[in-house]
């Protein structure tokens, strides 16, 4: 049996390279993507917990999570679409004109 | 049954006050003039009922409670009222004279419209509800309603005239000085009941009368300091005399009654109210009398050299005032009342001559544009020669009696220096009295306009009527006094003839039937020290009987320098005018320094008014509301601009900057309560 902590480093490790994705890389898909990976880190480490734990609480939750990031890719490709029709480009750094 | 006394003129107010507007004059000046007369007739019922108290009960009064105006732990003041010798004397002559006044008025107002004329009713009836609260009332607190009542009517009808800048500027100068002695009253009011634990006459009375006479300077000194420095400013008494001269700006009639004969007087009748605090004070006593006699003699030689003949009434009701403040301060509390009774009666009957004078020329107010008016004017002159030998003090008319009383007293009390300013005060009342009457109703009509006028009275003023009669037209006839200015005229002068005999000297075989009327309101109540009254009541009369030869002779003296005054003032103004203008050659100096007042006016505008002004302006102004005030609210504002200026650089519109600083923002909280 795996413990625990295997799984928490796991899943540590792939939310940091979510993050990292999100901060360093200039394409709006490639960010939604990182953002999917850090989703997924998360529901990695709460079916940890549950199974650790020895309830269904963990895996509950995890459904839950699972259908707002299926809403949040809708909707988020769906404006990325928005946005490229707009500017001819998926860099957000084209898209700063919302500022002070 | 006393409370129905101030509410009759309160109800003449309401009614012209609030539909006066509509109804015509004969409406609501008759209604005005009817609560004042039927004011008068309660009064009468009133002081008969205290009249008619048992002998023994003599001392006892009529006190009605009308509702507790407010209780606050240990201070309980109810709106209540009282009747004593003392207030007896004084409703008589507000709502007697007062009704007078009135009726007077009806006829020297008319050429106001309905609006205005009911607007100067509604004053003047507001006044007497004033003023008949300010003699009833039974503590200090209702006192100070009607005082501060009488000097908000006062402000009210000097400025009636309200388009004339300088009738504004009169008003407020009276309301503003009489607001500096208010405010010293009120401590005193404060002090007393620090002291005392109450504000009931009677109650202080009866405290005060259990404690020793005061030496030196303590409570009692002080807080009956402050009382007279608010009479001061009410009653017109150096320091705060300036307003009074000013105040002739008002319509005549109103100088009559408010600024001569009743408001004035309320210092004096609250130092006599309170008799009992003031002389167990010899130190405020002293300063009392000399205050008042200082005044007296300072005022007169002012109204030596004044042209316009309201000032010159005005000046003489000053020094007046004075002489009773010198019988209060010598312990005369009955002369000095006397003196206040009887000048009542001659001064409004100067006053309201005067008025038909100015009625009768068209608003001409400048004695040196007078003369020769004793034909023209019949009913006028005999009622205003009355007045002025009343008020010179030739026996027996009313004036005679209280100032020789006060004299008297005086040189009884040992104060000869102020006896002997009295006796000058009483040459200069003579002289300048007569000056008047010579100057206005004697010689030929000054043709032509010698002066420039600008006092304009007689509701000439807030039309051209004036204009067109142009001013004193040549030897055109003149019209005397209307049949109600007439009637007031004749009654008064009535008055200033035998309002004197009521206080008879025992010298010459009188009773002083006003001074043992009196004598109880003095005392404390008969609990407390009856006895030492009873004793101090037969020493008097002993050593009265002991003074009588004084007393004539100094009666001799009052006489002839009275009858000395009048012949000098005939001499100079009637026999050779040319004297009295050589006199002002040869010492320019005096004659300038007495026409302008002793330059007071000009010394407390540069002493009082211009420092206020300046530190208002330069400090207050400039340098704190700008600075500091202005700086504050400014400050506030640049502050909050300067540094969201900094912070909207946060807002970059760039995703991955609020990414970061999300995560940053969560990096930081999950770490606090981590490593905490």
């Amino acid at each position: 049996m795996i413990p625990l902590g295997h799984y928490l480093v796991l899943s540590a490790v792939l939310f940091s390279i979510g993050a990292a994705g999100v901060f360093l890389r200039r394409n709006l898909i490639t960010i939604l993507l990182s953002i999917e990976i850090m989703l997924n880190a998360v529901n990695l480490s709460f079916v940890a917990f549950g199974r650790a734990a020895g309830d269904l609480d963990g895996q509950i939750i995890v459904f839950f999570v699972m259908t707002v990031a299926a809403a949040e890719a809708a909707v988020g490709l769906a404006l990325v679409i928005a946005l490229f029709r707009h500017k001819e480009s998926l860099n957000p750094d084209a898209f700063t004109s919302l500022k002070w | 049954m006393l409370a129905l006394i101030p509410l009759f003129p309160l109800l003449g107010f309401v009614v012209n006050a609030t539909m006066g507007r509509r109804l015509p004059k004969a409406l609501s000046g008759g209604l005005a003039s009817l609560v004042m007369v039927a004011s008068f007739v309660v009064s009468v019922i009133s002081v008969w009922q205290l009249a008619s108290l048992a002998p023994e009960a003599r001392g006892t009064q009529l006190p009605e409670v009308v509702y507790t105006w407010f209780a606050s732990g240990d201070l309980t003041v109810d709106l209540g009222f009282r009747l004593d010798q003392l207030s007896a004397v004084m409703i008589l002559v507000v709502t007697g004279i007062g009704a007078l006044i009135h009726i007077y008025s009806t006829a020297y107002m008319h050429d106001e419209t309905d609006g205005e004329f009911a607007r100067y009713f509604s004053y003047l009836n507001l006044f007497a509800f004033f003023m008949l609260v300010l003699v009833l009332g039974s503590s200090f607190p209702v006192l100070f309603v009607g005082w501060e009542g009488v000097g908000l009517c006062s402000y009210l009808l000097i400025g009636f005239w309200y388009r004339k800048k300088s009738a504004n500027d009169a008003g407020k100068k009276a309301f503003i000085v009489n607001r500096i002695g208010d405010y010293a009253f009120l401590l005193g009011m404060f002090a007393i009941f620090a002291q005392f634990g109450t504000l009931d006459f009677q109650s202080v009375a009866s405290a005060v009368a259990a404690l020793p006479k005061e030496t030196g300077f303590g409570i009692l000194s002080i807080s009956t300091l402050l009382l007279f420095i608010g009479a001061t400013g009410k009653s017109a008494q150096i320091p705060l005399y300036t307003w009074l001269p000013d105040a002739m700006e008002g319509p005549t009639p109103v100088s009559a009654l408010i600024h001569a004969a009743t408001m004035v007087t309320a210092g004096v009748y609250m130092i006599g109210r309170n008799a009992v605090l003031f002389s167990h004070a010899p130190a405020t006593m002293l300063t009392v009398a000399i205050i008042g006699a200082l005044t007296a003699l300072m005022a007169g030689t002012i109204g030596l050299v004044q042209n316009d003949i309201k000032r010159v009434l005005a000046y003489s009701t000053v020094s007046q005032l004075g002489y009773m403040f010198l019988a209060m301060g010598m312990g005369a509390f009955g002369a000095g009342i006397f003196h206040l009774y009887t000048h009542a009666f001659f001064k409004a009957l100067l006053f309201l001559g005067s008025g038909a004078v100015i009625h009768a020329l068209h608003g001409e107010q400048d004695i040196r544009n007078m003369g020769g008016l004793r034909k023209e004017l019949p009913v006028t002159f005999w009622t205003f020669l009355i007045g002025a030998i009343a008020i010179a003090g030739l026996p027996p008319l009313a004036g005679f009696f209280s100032k020789d009383e006060i004299l008297f007293e005086t040189w009884m009390a040992g104060h000869w220096i102020l006896w002997t300013i009295g006796v000058i005060t009483a040459l200069l009342t003579a002289i300048y009295m007569f000056r008047l009457v010579f100057l206005t109703f004697w010689g030929e009509r000054a043709h032509g306009q010698l002066v420039p006028t600008h006092g304009q009275d007689a509701g000439t003023v807030l039309s051209d009527r004036g204009g067109s009669h142009g001013h004193a037209a040549g030897g055109s006839h003149l019209h005397d006094a209307p049949p109600a200015m007439a009637l007031a005229l004749i009654v008064l002068a009535i008055g200033s003839v035998a309002a004197g005999w009521i206080g008879w000297p025992h010298a010459i075989g009188g009773n002083n039937a006003l001074h043992s009327w009196l004598q109880p309101a003095f005392e404390a109540p008969a609990r407390a020290g009856a006895a030492e009254v009873a004793e101090a009541a037969r020493e008097a009369g002993g050593e009265a009987a002991a003074n009588v030869a004084l007393e004539r002779t100094l009666m001799l003296v009052s006489t002839t320098i009275a009858a000395l005054g009048i012949f000098i003032a005939w001499r100079i103004w009637v026999k050779r005018r040319i004297i009295a203008d050589r006199f002002a050659e040869t010492y320019p100096g005096l004659y300038r320094l007495l026409l302008n007042k002793y330059y007071v006016d000009e010394f407390y505008d540069s002493a009082v008014v211009q420092p206020i002004k300046v530190g208002s302006t330069e400090g207050l102004w400039r340098a704190f509301d700008v600075n500091l005030i202005d700086g504050a609210v400014n400050g506030v504002a640049s502050i909050v601009s300067s540094s969201a200026s900094g912070l909207r650089r946060l807002q970059s519109g760039s995703v991955r900057t609020y990414a970061g600083s999300l995560f940053v923002g969560v990096i930081v909280i999950l770490g606090y309560y981590l490593w905490r």
